[in-house]
This record gives C-alpha cells, structure tokens and sequence, in this order.
C-alpha cells in the first residue's frame, strides 16, 4: 500500500473509532443533566444515585472520545496537509471556533462537575452538567459544519496564491461566514447526529437497565425502573428524530450529491419511477446487477414523494461529471456506499420496532415480566453503534473519489512529504493503542455498568458556599 | 493606522501557547513528580487529585493553538503537523494515555491496573514536556522546508544538540512549575517532598536555560533579530527564574510559582519576538521560511476569527479561573479523592 492508502486506512480506523465514543457522549450527557436537575429539584436521593451511576459511565466513555479526538485534529494536518493549505482558509475556522466555544467549557465544567459534588450548591452543580452538555453537543454543530462544506461548497471563492518559490497555487477561501455556518447540509445533518446520540444513550441506558431488573432484588431497583422509564422516552423520540431526520437528509443529498444516492441505491441507469432496491448482489465493474430484489417506484416516492421522478443513475452521473470536471472515475465504491446504508437503515427500524414494544411494555407495566424482552434488550445495545458506524461510511465513502466534493480529490489532499513508512508506523502505533484501550474501557464500564454498588455521598444538608482559606499562600 | 490581522493572529496564537505551557506546564509537572513524590497509593491519588478538575480544560489551550495555527495560518498548520510527523505521533500516544489515565486509574483496585496508568501518567507528561521544547528549537533554529513549503526532512533531522537542551529546558521549567503547584495545593508528606524537589530542581533548570540561550546565540538568530540587548522580555524571564530560586528557598511558595509563571510568559513572548514575523525558520533557504504573510488566510477569514476570538478568550479566562477559585482548597490525604 502506499502512503495514500495508508492514510486513507487510518483515517478510517481512527474516524470510526473517534465516532465509537461520541454519540453515547451526546446523547447521555444530556440524561445525566436532566437526573442531576431532578435531583437539585426534588432532593430525591434515587435520582441522586442515577446521576452517579450514569455519570460514572458517561465519564469513562467520554474520556475515550476526547483523547481520541486530539488525534483527528492533528491528523488533518500530518496525512493531509494539501487538503490544510487548500482548505485551511475555511475548514481552520469551524475547527477554531469549535475549540472556543465547545471544547473549553466541555472540559473544564466536567472537571468542574466531577470534583463538585459537596463544594457546589446542588443548583450550579446541575448547571455544570448542563455546560458538559450544551459544549458536547454544540461542539458536533461546529464539526459538522466543516464536514458540511465538504459534502456541499458554499459560501466561498477560488484564489491564487504563489508559493515561495514562484509557483502559483490555487486554494479556496471564505466569502461569506454566514453561508458557511448557515449551510444547507447541516440543517440535515446536525438533527440526525444528534437524534443518534440520544438513540445511542436510550439503548445504552434501556439495556444496562434491563440487565439490572433481571436480577433479582437488589437494593437500587427504583434507580433502574426510573433510568428505564427515562430511557424508554428518550429513545423513542431519538429513533422517531432518527428515521425523519435520516429521511431528510436521503431527500438532500438526492439534489447535493446525486452520485452518493446512486451508489447507496446500486441505481446504475437513470430511471423514471425508480424502483427500490431490497437486496442487490451486483457487479462494480461492469455496473450491472447480478441479482436483486426491487420494489417498484418506490425509489422515486422516498427520493421526491413523487412516483413518476426520475431518479439519476451512476451511469448517467458518471458521464455527466466527465463533462463537467474532465475525465476521471467518479463512481464510489458501490458495494460500500450500498451495504453501509442498509445496515444503517436496517438497524435504525429495528429500533423503532424495539423501542415501540419497549414503551408498550413499560407503560402496560408488564415489563419486568417479560424477562426474555430485557434480554433482548442488553443484546440490543450494539445496535445504534452499528447504524452510527455505518452512517458515516455512507457520508465518507459515499463521497469518493471527493475529498471536498467537486473541489478537490482524495488523492490531491494526500502530505506529498510523509513517506508510507511513516504511515505505517502512526497507523500500526494507533490501531494497538486503540485496541489495548477498549479492551480497557469495555473493562471498565462494564465494571461499572453490571455493579449495583452506587456510592452516594454523604452530602451535608445545605452545601453552603465553601469556606474561604488561604490555600495558596506558601507557608 | 490599520492594524494587521496577521500581527493580531501572530499574538494571539502566542497568548494561547502562553496559556497552555503556563497550565498545562504544572500539570506536566505533577505528573513527571508522580512517582518520586508519593510512597503510597493515597499520596499517589492526592497528588493526582491536585490537577484533577484542570489539566483537562488546561490541555485545551494546546487544542485551541492548534486550531488557531489551522484557522490563521493553514500552511504554518500544514507545513509543520505533515513535518513533525514521528514526533507528533508519539505526542499523540503521549496524551491519550496520560488522558485515559487520569480518568481510568483509581477506578479499579487492582495494583496492577494503578500501577501501570501511573507509569502512563508519567510518560504521558514527560514525553510531551520534552517534544515541546524540542518542537519550539525547531521553529527558532530552522529546519529544511523547500520552495513548496514542504519539510524535506525526516524526524532526526529534528533531533540536534540545541533542540535536545531546548527540550530539557521545558522538560525543568514545568517540572519546577509543577513542584510548586503541589506545594500549594498539597499537605503532609507530599508537601514536604515537594518543597525538597523543587530546591532540587531549581539550579539544574538555570543551568539548562543558560546553556540554551548561549546555544541559541550560535546555532539561531532568535537574539539577532531582538538585537544585542535581548530586551525586556529575555530579561524578565531570566529574573524570573532567579527571583524564583531565592523565593523557594525562603519557602514563599505562591510567589515563586508567580515567578515560574513569569518565566514562562517572558520566555514564550521572547520565543515569538524572536521568530516574527516568521512562524518556522527555513534552513534550505530563508525566502523559504514561513512568514506571517505568506502562510496566513485571507483578510477576511482573519477579521471573522479576530472578532469571534476576541469574544470568546476573555470568557474562557473568566471561568477557568473561577474553577481555581472553587477548587482552591488543598488535597490532603483525607480529602475525599474523585481520581
């Protein structure tokens, strides 16, 4: 392979894993301040244990997103520095901005949240959580915005620059701020992302539960009953957000990236009334199918709620983009593209179908009867890890042989100075620090998850305000 | 008279590198001290419990710069991060042990487990405490960039004599800065080993430091571009650090830490002084060197980025700040340890 290759691989390795920790990160963080504020309200000490319990959990999962994410920072500009000096006029300011605004008070009122407990009044301490959770999710706003404009340009112009030696380069630079921040792509995207997040938490926090209901007794009982209640809310209006907000973001990219639909569809001819396809085997080199199974017009109705639309084909794309940005293969790889979608979809309907009986169950009050449905559920929770997964395979990989789409390609955003060698070292250095590491997190929360030991501290009645010391003076 | 936004990012990018050596250089330190400072495990928990609510946020100052260098100078951004590759990469491994480290390593019993992501909290910040200073000598001293702005050379090209010393002096510097941040903010035994390390550490950092800056009279033209009286920043930072040295002996703890601090706020603005209006020197040629001009973004992105930093830095300086004063307490052994 060579330094290419590798650099794609490890951007794949360490993209997916970075996105292995988030969601739960988004979604959960949000749970965890709804129970501390439940908390702070009603001085419940049940949902005092839930706040320790998930917020251990949230912690140990959000410590592995963010060391993680220092790697994708970094990684844009060690394997892709023709992609920073051709971007960096508008991709720098999102990722800027988003250490601003999102990563600084993220980190510092977790730590303030984490060492709080005692020193803060309950009120700011639940507020702290809040700030854990607006910067969590504000922070994927900002990332999915520079995503944005990789998927969809706007707001921008072409420019020369020479480089010291005389030569003239081309780069693209910002024209208008707002146009960016405002793209099109992210009122589809963002929603999505973050209805993820919360289907990921819901699963998260149903199947721990269930694992814990299953026992029997236990001390800590109502925690779990009230966490699944919590949960069982929560995920249905995540997978609903999901699947609505999916099905949006299916209908833009049909108009921004026709060819990411074609492929994920394995449409190889323009047709009218397109049919949908249920399962294809086909062939990527001579773009035909070998077998599928197609429902009629349905592709058409999903795409433009109209059975007669024409949906446009890889084929029929491919000639157009050779017209328009030279010659060039433009087609993705189709297997991918096709397969990721339909597990993502896959996946995301069998959540709906879970959570509905999940709701049914619950507010029925027969749940703790069904002892084979918990099960299921614990089963369940690699679920929305998986549609996340694939999910960006389908935006990413979907996108080829694009790097920005129809601005630059993969392969001219590649460091032209890093040797394979290099790569080779980074990539093996990553996948065996990233393995020796979830065989750590896994460790550690499922420690935590299956334990029913919450520790509760003892909270004086009115945490006043801490009492003034000189701490710092030397002596 | 119009001010140039290049400058502005130029000092900004400084202010937010000054941030960061200035916290997250304790926070190196403490962990470097780790394992000579503590016999047990509770003063190995206390000692960690000193930077607990902070190195986190703290580390996000390295984060912002980095952002800031891709968002102002995307070909400073490229040119350095596709250059220092190895030495980035082992940085990396650096951080995210010692990040998962903090959070993971009481939170098992296990002697074992404490064991090892204590040595991970060690060379997570030692290693990082040494590659800046080395990263730093780089820019300053030069290194092979071609008429495309691309390195040209390879990790080793990186490792000279001045660089090395360059990174002993952030190596002694934070390891001096984090002793007396746990002389603060601990008590016992741990307070007391502290006090010695930072007598102990104090004379070998003058050494190191003056042995660079008489290396970076030959091997650089950082003082060349300050001129013969290496001006005030350079003054301040060495009185600093001698000013420093008596107060630990006097055992003021918190002034010397106040001198520490003005060491390494005097020393970033000489670093910079020296390099403007360049970002990375070129040893090839030097109308190859990076310059604020020729790496930076466009006027607008810049005016859009100065407003939205010049917004956001002083709020973020606001509640960092009220998180030390919340956790201003000192950590005994018989606090109750979150780590």
């Amino acid at each position: 392979m060579d330094a290419l290759d590798l650099a794609r691989l490890q951007f794949a390795v360490t993209t997916v894993y970075h996105f292995f920790f988030v969601p739960l990160s988004l979604g959960l963080s949000i749970l965890v301040a709804l129970m501390h504020t439940a908390y702070a309200r009603t001085g419940n000490e049940v949902y005092m244990k839930m706040t320790k319990f998930w917020g251990k959990l949230f912690i140990i999962n959000f410590a592995m997103g963010v060391v993680t994410g220092i790697v994708m920072e970094f990684q844009f500009g060690m394997n892709w520095s023709e992609y920073a000096r051709f971007m960096g006029d508008i991709f720098g300011a999102p990722l800027a901005i988003e250490a601003l605004v999102a990563f600084f008070i993220e980190s510092t009122f977790l730590g303030v949240w984490i060492f709080g407990w005692g020193k803060l009044p309950k009120g700011l301490h639940a507020a702290s959580m809040w700030l854990v959770a607006f910067g969590t999710n504000i922070s994927a706003l900002w990332i999915l915005i520079a995503n944005s404009f990789m998927q969809q340009p706007v707001g921008y112009k072409l420019a020369e620059y020479t480089l010291p030696n005389g030569e003239v380069a081309t780069r693209v630079v910002m024209d208008d701020f707002l146009a960016i921040v405002t793209n099109p792509n992210i009122f589809v995207q963002y929603p999505h992302v973050l209805a993820g997040g919360m289907t990921t938490a819901a699963f998260f926090v149903l199947g721990v539960s269930a694992y814990h209901l299953l026992k029997k007794g236990g001390e800590n009982r109502n925690v779990f009953r009230r966490s699944f209640q919590l949960g069982a809310i929560y995920g249905a209006v995540g997978v609903f957000l999901v699947i609505v907000g999916g099905h949006d973001q299916a209908q833009h990219m049909v108009d921004s990236q026709p060819m990411k639909m074609a492929a994920a569809e394995a449409l190889w001819d323009s047709e009218d009334s397109a049919s949908l396809s249920l399962f294809t085997v086909g062939d990527e080199k001579d773009r035909d199918d070998v077998f599928a199974i197609r429902l009629p017009s349905l592709l058409s109705i999903l795409a433009y709620n109209s059975s007669e639309a024409e949906v446009r084909g890889i084929n029929n794309l491919q000639a157009e983009y050779e017209a328009t940005y030279g010659p060039g293969d433009y087609v993705p790889p189709v297997a991918i593209s096709y397969w990721s979608f339909r597990i993502m979809v896959g996946a995301g309907f069998l959540m709906l179908g879970i959570l509905l009986v999940t709701l049914y169950l619950n507010f029925e009050g027969s749940l703790e009867q069904h002892q084979r449905f918990l099960k299921v559920l614990m089963v369940a929770i690699p679920l929305p890890y998986i549609a996340n997964s694939a999910g960006w395979m389908l935006a990413e990989v979907g996108r080829q042989p694009w790097m920005v789409f129809g601005l630059q390609r993969v392969e001219d955003a590649v460091s032209p100075n890093v040797a394979a060698s290099a790569v080779w070292f980074s990539l093996i250095t990553f996948t065996l620090l990233y393995g020796g590491l979830m065989a750590a997190d896994i460790y550690l929360l499922r420690k935590y998850a299956t334990s029913d030991d919450i520790e509760v501290l003892p909270i004086p009645q009115s945490p006043a305000r801490p009492v003034p010391q000189a701490a710092y003076s030397g002596d | 008279m119009e001010l140039e936004l290049t400058s502005v990012w130029f000092s900004l990018i400084a202010v937010l590198f000054m941030g960061f050596f200035l916290l997250e250089g304790f926070d190196y330190g403490v962990g470097i001290l780790l394992p000579w400072l503590a016999k047990t495990d509770t003063e190995r928990r206390q000692i960690i419990n000193t930077i607990g609510p902070h190195w986190d946020g703290n580390e996000v100052w390295a984060i912002t710069a980095g952002g800031a260098m891709f968002a102002a100078f995307p070909h400073w951004y490229a040119t350095m991060f596709s250059g220092f590759y190895i030495a980035l990469v082992l940085m990396l491994l650096a951080l995210i042990l010692r990040g998962v480290a903090f959070e993971f390593r009481s939170k098992d019993k296990n002697p074992k487990w404490r064991l090892f992501w204590d040595w991970a909290i060690f060379f997570g910040s030692f290693i990082p405490a040494i590659l800046w200073g080395v990263a730093i000598a780089n820019l300053v001293k030069g290194v092979p960039i071609d008429g495309r702005m691309n390195y040209s050379g390879d990790f080793f090209d990186l490792l000279s004599p001045y660089t090395l010393i360059g990174g002993l002096v952030t190596l002694s510097i934070f390891t001096l800065h984090g002793a007396l941040f746990l002389n603060m903010k601990t008590d016992g035994a741990v307070m007391e080993r502290s006090q010695q390390a930072a007598q102990r550490v104090w004379l070998p950092t003058v050494v190191i430091v003056l042995v660079f800056v008489g290396l970076s009279y030959v091997d650089t033209d950082l003082f060349d571009q300050l001129g013969v009286n290496p001006g005030i920043s350079a003054l301040g930072a060495a009185v600093a650090l001698l000013a420093a040295g008596a107060l630990i002996y006097k055992r003021q703890t918190l002034w010397a830490f106040v001198m520490t601090s003005l060491t390494i706020i005097f020393t970033v603005i000489t670093v910079f002084r020296g390099l403007y209006p360049r970002v990375m020197v070129s040893s090839i040629d030097p109308d190859f060197s990076l310059t604020i001009h020729n790496a930076s973004s466009s006027e607008y992105t810049l005016k859009i980025m100065t407003v939205i930093a010049l917004t956001l830095v002083p709020i973020v300086l606001l509640y960092q700040g009220w998180t030390y004063w919340v956790f201003r307490h000192r950590i005994t052994t018989k606090s109750h340890l979150e780590y």
